[in-house]
């Protein structure tokens, strides 16, 4: 039952990332990275990682693509004008697993992890636990990164102004 | 079938890992390079939560937490500098911005 | 890994909640009409019936629902085919997801398994439902898109401006529960509300955060795209924002998003604000010791008010006979007879409960399964209705309006309340 939900799960998020690089209009691979993030979301739940499974909804799927989504259509970007030679997806999958295999093959010649992790609490990704660490251990780049959310709206309404 | 280890996730990270960079180095459109650079930062997040159970600590979920975030202030910054080539060039294509070669 | 009669308990639940907001849908159009009928001082619709039973226009839903399944439903030649047809289904299936979290009642024990009255009970509930009411975005943008027209993709765009620039307040509103209550979980969060404050007040959520509950409701009227933030449904009246090239079952799809939407925004402001499925001054034990006098007192009362709804039927059907000649005139015969069943038949079972002492184990905790579903769907059906009222009576914002009160004046409240709300509790020795 886990095994066969993973492959599902597996099986959309690699869908969404070849259909995201080998299709031409931007609109579309915009949408295909959806179901890749939905899936990947899918797969931290697997993971009992239940608060970053929600922030994945919410922030990239739910925000984060909102946004590329609506630059897409206010700049009315359509199918791009072809340049370039269509990628397909075969030549994506093709590299992409050669190199995942290349990268596996040496970290398992240099380095060992065994298949079956510990177990873990019931409140392991807690909302709780993660916040008690991020406001424990976390603390200063938990601040820093408040800063630098801060810095990006600014320098992103300054950028899009048409007059300063 | 075996039971779901962490080489599962493992493997399906670095698969999307490449994925993503696959399109950043062959796609010339500069919105779909900044959807690869997020399908990366999505690949890493989900080595990070994978260890993360697999040593039993939420180290890797506050990890995924600021990637996350720092994802999302990137993907904005980098389409607001797509806003501004665009109303420069009228052209979303790398291989448009040539303004500093030779 | 959950058994066989987990999975069943779990997806018995599932069908219960589509359920629920599929059968609420039509009593919500209903409630719309004739509703405004009344606050606009007209007769509403009073003609569809059939065989001449008019229900009081109950039964024009069900024309609507032939009309809407019958009409065309016309692809125009302009518009992007698989995005137009995918939009319509994205604005409806995340709604109704979004219910899996709402609590219906308390744990329901029985036969030693202790079974909780929602579908998932997450850890961050409410976030959940946050999650998911943020990917209904994506229906209406690609409707606005798809349209190929430049009203939709206007509308289509505001609107999406409009939901994401309220999901913030929204989301700070919710700060100020989750640090009074101490939890995420909406199951805690109601059993919390069953606590009594200084004594007299139940602990319900408005009370604790009046100015949160006020600015969560009025950014889940924005959220579902409700007057007065309807720009961009009625924006410029003629032409109806991003469904306009839509027709038939699309549309009706479209239609029941929003109301599944103000249902969903109804049950969530009743659960976190409102008590949930907390009957007043009674928490769930208290039920459970006195079942055998809730049991009497629900059967009682149901027998006394469906006779007397049977008797003024009965008053009626005389007063209107030989008025319209038609099948009009037996309405109230047959509405008072079915209720003078429905009544006989609970006051036979209440005459025969009047000799229980006390019930056993599982009837106790039926009754209170029964009492809690019942509080909680008649607060829900309270927020749907004042959802109606509020948009039959007010102005619609203008779109600079709409967006300053969200930035500019409702973030700045927000946050003023999380500071409020923390001072307040680290005064009162909180943990």
């Amino acid at each position: 039952m886990d095994v066969i939900l993973f492959y599902i799960l597996a099986f959309f998020a690699v869908a969404g990332g070849l259909l995201m690089v080998s299709l031409k209009n931007p609109l579309s691979g915009a949408f295909s990275l959806i179901l890749s993030l939905c899936s990947l979301a899918g797969l931290f739940a697997m993971l009992h990682a239940e608060f970053v499974f929600i922030l994945q909804v919410l922030v990239y799927a739910g925000a984060i693509m909102v946004l590329v989504i609506f630059t897409i259509m206010l700049l009315n970007l359509k199918e791009e004008v072809l340049h370039e030679a269509p990628v397909g997806w075969m030549r994506a999958i093709f590299t992409a697993t050669l190199c995942a295999a290349a990268a596996f093959g040496a970290i398992q010649i240099f380095g060992h992890v065994e298949p079956q992790g510990i177990q873990v609490a019931p409140e392991f990704g807690n909302m709780e636990t993660i916040g008690r660490s991020m406001l424990s251990d976390f603390v200063y780049p938990f601040e820093v990164i408040s800063l630098i959310l801060l810095v990006a709206i600014v320098g992103v309404v300054l950028l899009a102004k048409k007059v300063i | 079938m075996a039971p779901i280890g962490i080489h599962h996730y493992l493997y399906l990270s670095a698969i999307l890992f490449f994925i993503g960079a696959f399109g950043v180095l062959f796609r010339r459109n500069l919105l779909v390079i900044l959807m690869s650079i997020e399908l990366m930062l999505n690949a890493v997040n989900l080595s990070f939560v994978a260890f993360a159970r697999h040593n039993g600590t939420t180290d890797g979920h506050v990890a995924a937490f600021f990637v996350m975030a720092l994802a999302a202030a990137e993907a904005g910054i980098g389409l607001a500098i797509l806003v501004m080539v665009f109303r420069n060039r009228t052209s979303v294509q790398a291989d448009d911005l040539t303004l500093m070669r030779d | 890994m959950p058994g066989l009669v987990d999975l069943l308990i779990i997806l018995g639940k599932a069908v219960f909640i589509f359920g629920f907001a599929l059968t609420l849908l039509p009593l919500l159009i209903w409630f719309e009409r004739k509703g405004s009928a009344f606050i606009q001082d007209r007769a509403g619709p009073n003609r569809a019936g059939i065989f001449g039973i008019r229900l009081a226009g109950f039964i024009h839903n069900i024309s609507d629902v032939v009309k809407l399944l019958m009409k065309e439903m016309m692809i125009p030649p302009q518009v992007n085919r698989t995005y137009f047809m995918i939009a319509p289904i994205l604005g409806f299936t995340f709604i109704l997801t979004a219910f899996a979290v709402i609590p219906w009642a308390d744990h329901y024990v029985i036969g030693g398994r202790e079974i909780t009255m929602q579908v998932a009970d997450m850890n961050c509930g409410i976030l959940y439902i946050l999650a998911i009411t943020s990917l209904n975005v994506f229906g209406i943008i690609l409707a606005g898109w798809s349209s190929n027209n430049k009203f939709a993709l206007m509308g289509g765009l505001r609107s999406t401006a409009q939901m994401i620039s309220y999901e913030i307040p929204l989301g700070l509103a919710l700060v100020g529960i989750f640090m009074v209550f101490q939890s995420a979980q909406l199951n805690d969060i109601v059993r919390g509300q069953g606590e009594l404050l200084f004594g007299v007040l139940p602990r319900w959520g408005v009370f604790v955060q009046p100015l949160g509950a006020i600015l969560f409701i009025v950014a889940a009227f924005a959220e579902t795209n409700r007057n007065p933030f309807d720009l961009p449904e009625g924006e410029s009246e003629i032409v109806a924002g991003y469904h306009v090239e839509y027709s038939g079952m699309r549309f009706a799809l479209f239609y029941m998003g929003e109301y599944a939407a103000i249902i969903l925004s109804s049950a969530m402001i009743t659960t976190l604000f409102f008590g949930g499925w907390q009957i007043p001054y009674f928490p769930t034990d208290k039920i459970i010791a006195g079942a055998a006098t809730w049991l009497k007192v629900m059967l009682g009362v149901g027998a006394i008010g469906a006779l007397a709804f049977a008797g003024v039927m009965l008053a009626w059907s005389k007063r209107i006979q030989g008025r319209f000649g038609d099948l009009r005139e037996n309405e109230g015969m047959i509405l008072g007879v079915l209720h003078i069943v429905i009544g006989g038949a609970m006051a036979f079972f209440f005459v025969k409960s009047l000799g229980l002492a006390t019930l056993p184990e599982w009837g106790a905790r039926t009754v209170a399964l029964v009492a809690q579903i019942s509080a909680f769907v008649a607060k829900t059906l309270f927020w749907c209705w004042v959802f109606i009222w509020v948009r039959w009576s007010l102005p619609r914002f203008r779109y600079d309006q709409l967006m300053r009160l969200g930035w500019k004046n409702m973030i700045p409240l927000a946050f003023a309340n999380i500071a409020v709300t923390a001072i307040v509790l680290v005064l009162l020795g909180g943990k």
